[in-house]
C-alpha cells in the first residue's frame, strides 16, 4: 500500500506518545528532556507531512524555526540541569522535591 | 510489486519506532547515553522519512543541527556529569500503569481516528524544494528569521550566565 498522508501521521502520533510516555515514567531529568525533543520531532513530522500533501512551504518554514529554537531550548536546559547537578549532585526527579508543597 | 520509496517508507517509519522505543524504555539498559544513541538513530531515519517527503533541505538540518549538535551537546553534559547507570528504585505501581493506560489510550484514539480518515489525495511538491524555501524564508518570513537570531544570542548570553561558578 503506497504511504498516504494518514500513515505518516500515524507514525507521527505513535512517536508522540512514545516521547509523553518518556516525560511520564523514566525519571532521569536528562532522559526526560530527550523524550521532549522526541515530542517536538513528532510535531515536525506532522508539520513536514502536512506541507508535502498540500503542497505548501510554509510548514517547511515552520520546522525550521521549530529546529533552531529547539536548538537553543537545549543549551539553555542543558545549562540548568548542569547547574541544579552542581548544588543537589543529583539528576533524579524525586530528589528534586523543594518546590512541592 | 511495491515500490521501492514504499518499502523506505515502511523501513524508516519501524526503524523511527524501534528506536524511539528503545530510547525511552529500554529494557536491557538504564545507562542514559544508550537512550541518547538510540535518540540519534531515531533522529536519523527521521531525516530519511523527509527525504521522502521531498523536504531535502531540512532532512539535511535534521542530521546536521539534531543529531550533529544538540546530541553532541546532551552526550557532552551526561558525561560531564558522569551519570552512572540509574540504580532502580522502587516503581510506584499505580503511577506507572496509569500513566501507561492514558499513553495508550492517546495511541490507540490517535491511530484510530487517522486510520479511518478519508485520504487525500497525494499532489506533487516542485522538485528539490531548497531553492523556494530559500526564498519565501528570506521575504515572506525575513522578520522572524531575524528575531530567531536575536533569540540565539539570548540563549547564548543565558547559558554562559548560567553556568557561571558561582550562582548569585
Amino acid at each position: 500500500m503506497t504511504p498516504g498522508l494518514h500513515h505518516y501521521l500515524i507514525v507521527s502520533g505513535l512517536l508522540f506518545s512514545l516521547g509523553l510516555f518518556g516525560v511520564l515514567a523514566r525519571r532521569n531529568l536528562l532522559v526526560i528532556f530527550m523524550s521532549l525533543e522526541l515530542m517536538l520531532n513528532a510535531a515536525n513530522l506532522t508539520l513536514v507531512a502536512f506541507s508535502r500533501f498540500n503542497n505548501n512551504l510554509n510548514g517547511q518554514v515552520m520546522v525550521f524555526f521549530i529546529i533552531t529554537v529547539a536548538a537553543a531550548e537545549v543549551a539553555v536546559g542543558l545549562a540548568l540541569i548542569v547547574a541544579l547537578y552542581r548544588k543537589r549532585q543529583s539528576a533524579h526527579v524525586e530528589d528534586l522535591t523543594r518546590l512541592k508543597y | 510489486m511495491p515500490e521501492l520509496t514504499d518499502i523506505l517508507f515502511y523501513a524508516f517509519a519501524g526503524l523511527t519506532l524501534l528506536c524511539g522505543f528503545l530510547c525511552v524504555a529500554n529494557p536491557f539498559s538504564r545507562n542514559p547515553v544508550t537512550s541518547a544513541m538510540f535518540l540519534v538513530l531515531t533522529i536519523i531515519s527521521m531525516a530519511g522519512l523527509y527525504v521522502l517527503l521531498h523536504a531535502f533541505f531540512l532532512a539535511a538540518i535534521q542530521v546536521l543541527v539534531y543529531a550533529g549538535a544538540v546530541m553532541v551537546l546532551f552526550l557532552f553534559v551526561i558525561m560531564l556529569l558522569d551519570i552512572r547507570e540509574e540504580e532502580r528504585r522502587k516503581l510506584n505501581g499505580a503511577a506507572v500503569g496509569v500513566g501507561a493506560i492514558a499513553v495508550g489510550t492517546l495511541a490507540g484514539i490517535l491511530t484510530r481516528a487517522l486510520w479511518h480518515a478519508e485520504p487525500l489525495a497525494k499532489v506533487a511538491t516542485s522538485e528539490g524544494a531548497t531553492r523556494p524555501l530559500g526564498k519565501i524564508l528570506f521575504t515572506q518570513y525575513l522578520l522572524p528569521f531575524e528575531v530567531l537570531s536575536i533569540l540565539l544570542l539570548v540563549a547564548m548570553v543565558g547559558v554562559i550566565l548560567l553556568s557561571r561558578k558561582e550562582l548569585k
